[in-house]
């Protein structure tokens, strides 16, 4: 009894906080994100309550493929139009290198966990920025049409490049990152020395000829849409995207399509915010940072999408699926039972070595 | 010269002439079914045996039609279903029809008697081109349509829509569109730019054809080429230009920002358009109006513009059109708030190749057809108030 009116106590004061402070913080909030369903889930989750609890307009822009380009340009024309921006981990470091995006001290700026623990333990090491603020761990993997694989649907990441055993198109990331990898780790690299044979430029070599075997059967893909679609056509029988994708296509759509999870590579999505805002628009958007990125927020977004939050107190929070009804938690990249072989994309090795391979990457496709 | 008459053909050259169209056919269905060359010999081999054999039975038409269209149904029923039945059935009307119209020497009863047979030949083949022409322009649109009835959230024609199964079919996408939010707020932001940069770009676009048609103003070309460069400069230069230009004086990111830059696009259509018009116009005709005591601005509005009107709608079409269509400008020069439905249509694309998307396209395309034919409705009222066409 006493319990209960404690925790009602504290939640009324966490709710009149943000209010008490209301009249030195901007009334709109300008939010940049990826769009479809992972926007949709962000709504849900995050800026469907905020609006509740303050009254704060939010506009969706789903700008987070150009947000780099995007946010120099602002920046040099000296007018920032955004608040806060969902990006990537390695676009986050890029901004944050380039004095674009805010420092944040996470344990002052976020919430702690309901026991307690402060927010820098709480999200561990998927801290790699001080500009960045973690928001969910998603996979780059591979989904496969269980009607055009025959009686041996593929365990392994190699299948991609087994046109024997799975002959027809497949759908690959237009971009060197993972591909090179899984590449290399298919020629019979181990997977620790991967990135040291790619430093060299007979590691490249060998990565680019092994990707060679099947240049021929490849639909690269740009945006995260596209493989779901190529598959629900049957124009490829295997193809890599966003995890989250292949679920709602799989259980939302329900297309007669199946997880590979085999050698899966792990990336963080999560916020900055842009350096050059004024003070009260940048009181709001730290205000709406606290609140979207806190234990109970991050695991009510995975109710709308499968991706893994990156607090570790969100885990055992995470429920069903809001319309579904169906247990969120095997569907998570990070589920134990899926993450038995995962790939650990090196962001500081491709921060170095990006735009080099890039080049090669872009000069042997349009060979 | 030599009167070729029309004559019943040999079955030979039927023969040959309906397996020309066989493998033009077998083409695209070999190739869709996976092997183009083996398309074209089947479709040959099959046009060529009927030409051949039809030419001997050429009192019979009707019934042999008849059946050619049952029997190509039946054949397509069995490999494919009921829409593999249509098309079978379309395939025989085409068959009878190509080579009775062939073997009666039917397609020279229309043309002068002393075409060569190349000149005969060139006559079809033209016909054939532009249908194919029409056609490869024509079918990406139309295709968008039957999808966007899709069941399912993909662009995929679903084994039951082939069907003809109604489950195959929804409005859902339909639903989508007129119940969420960001397209409805994207249609209406749309709304409120394009007519407003048409007006302003009818405006500025029409005084300024007119002055730069006065024979006295310094440096007419100059002037012009710089008012139509929008239209030539590449629109991403153009769209960053503006991008830091509005930034610094504070227009990026707002409404009338985004109208201005839209009207800066349509002025170059309207110019031209306008130009055009004045070419015709007979300048004596102020001279009499002021003559008789109008002032320049009465002469304008009660000579000149009824007579330069047609220039100016479809300029202002045109301008309207480009605003409505407009992507790269808009995502530089307006924000978030100023998504208009290009915008929110490319963005679909890009991340979440939704079927509303084709739902949208279909009644744009509506929306289009509707406005063109009004026009054209108008136009000819308006010449046959005046007197200028019989009708």
């Amino acid at each position: 009894m006493k319990l209960t009116k404690l925790s009602a106590l504290v939640a009324s004061t966490a709710l009149c906080a943000p209010m008490a402070m209301a009249q030195d913080m901007a009334d709109e909030l300008t939010i940049v994100s990826w769009g479809g369903s992972y926007s949709a889930s962000q709504k849900n989750a995050y800026h469907d309550p905020y609006t509740a609890m303050t009254g704060v307009k939010i506009i969706n822009d789903e700008s987070s493929a150009e947000a780099v380009a995007k946010l120099r340009a602002m920046n040099e024309a000296g007018n920032v139009t955004w608040d806060v921006v969902d990006v990537v981990a390695s676009d986050a470091m890029r901004l944050c290198d380039e004095g674009l995006a805010e420092e944040i001290d996470h344990d002052a700026d976020l919430a702690p966990a309901p026991d307690g623990t402060p927010a820098s333990e709480d999200f561990g090491d998927l801290l790699v920025s001080e500009c960045f603020v973690p928001q969910i761990v998603y996979s780059t993997t591979f989904g496969y049409r269980t009607d055009l694989v025959g009686d041996t649907p593929p365990t392994s990441v190699c299948a991609i490049f087994d046109l024997d055993a799975y002959p027809g198109k497949r759908s690959l990331q237009k971009r060197p990152i993972d591909n090179m990898e899984w590449a290399l780790y298919c020629d019979g690299v181990a997977k620790d020395e991967i990135y040291d044979v790619l430093s060299t430029p007979e590691g490249v070599k060998r990565g680019l000829d092994k990707l060679g075997t099947i240049k021929d059967n490849v639909v690269w893909w740009s945006a995260g849409a596209e493989t779901p679609q190529l598959l629900a056509d049957g124009e490829v029988v295997m193809g890599s995207t966003y995890n989250g994708r292949l679920f709602s296509a799989i259980a939302e759509q329900n297309q007669p399509i199946a997880m590979l999870w085999d050698m899966q590579s792990f990336d963080l999505d999560g916020w900055i915010i842009p350096t050059g805002l004024s003070p009260e628009r940048k009181a709001r958007a730290m205000d709406y940072l606290r609140f979207a990125t806190d234990t109970q927020r991050l695991a009510d977004q995975a109710k709308y999408i499968s991706y893994g939050p990156a607090r570790a107190s969100s885990a055992p929070l995470v429920g069903k699926h809001a319309e579904l009804g169906i247990d969120m938690a095997p569907h998570m990249p990070t589920d134990p039972a899926n993450a038995t072989n995962v790939h650990i994309y090196d962001y500081e090795w491709w921060a170095d070595n990006r735009d080099d391979l890039n080049a090669k990457f872009q000069a042997w496709l349009a060979k | 010269m030599t009167i070729t008459p029309v004559e019943n053909q040999t079955p030979g050259f039927v023969a040959a002439a309906a397996a020309a169209s066989g493998a033009f056919f077998g083409l695209f269905i070999g190739t869709s079914q996976g092997s183009g060359l083996l398309g074209i010999l089947i479709g040959a081999a099959i046009m060529a045996a009927l030409g051949f054999a039809l030419t001997a039975m050429l009192s019979k038409e009707k019934p042999i039609r008849w059946l050619l269209i049952a029997a190509f149904a039946v054949a397509g029923y069995g490999t494919g279903g009921l829409p593999a039945a249509l098309l079978g059935g379309a395939a025989g009307w085409f068959a009878g029809w190509f080579i009775f119209w062939l073997a009666t020497s039917r397609y020279r009863a229309h043309l002068a008697p002393y075409l060569t047979s190349g000149q005969v030949l060139w006559h079809y083949a033209f016909r054939v081109i532009c249908g194919a022409i029409f056609t490869f322009l024509i079918t990406p649109i139309l295709v968008v349509m039957p999808l966007s009835f899709n069941a399912q959230d993909f662009f995929t024609f679903t084994p039951e829509m082939l069907r003809f199964d109604p489950a195959g079919y929804s409005l859902k996408h339909y639903r989508d569109f007129f119940g969420n939010q960001a397209w409805q707020d994207a249609l209406w932001n749309s709304i409120r730019i394009a007519p407003m940069a048409t007006v302003l770009s009818v405006t500025f676009g029409t005084l300024a054809a007119i002055g730069l048609s006065q024979p006295h103003v310094p440096f007419r070309r100059a002037i012009m080429a710089i008012l139509i460069s929008p239209m030539i400069v590449p629109l991403i230069i153009s769209a960053a230009g503006m991008y830091f230009f509005y930034s610094r004086i504070g227009l990026q990111g707002t409404y009338m920002g985004v109208v201005m830059a839209h009207a800066a696009l349509g002025i170059p259509f309207v110019i031209i358009t306008v130009t055009a018009t004045l070419v015709g116009f007979d300048r004596s005709l102020t001279r009499a109006a002021a003559n008789m005591g109008a002032d320049p601005v009465t002469t304008f509005f009660r000579v000149q513009m009824p007579l330069i009107l047609p220039g100016v709608v479809s300029g202002g079409l045109f301008a309207f059109i480009t605003s409505f269509d407009e992507v790269v400008v808009v995502m530089f020069v307006g924000s978030a708030g100023q998504k208009t439905l290009p915008w929110q249509m490319f963005i679909g694309l890009r991340e979440q190749l939704s079927p509303t998307i084709l739902a949208v396209a279909t009644i744009l395309v509506g929306i289009s057809v509707l406005l063109l034919a009004t026009l054209e409705l108008l136009r000819r009222r308006s010449e046959r108030l005046r007197g200028m066409s019989p009708g």
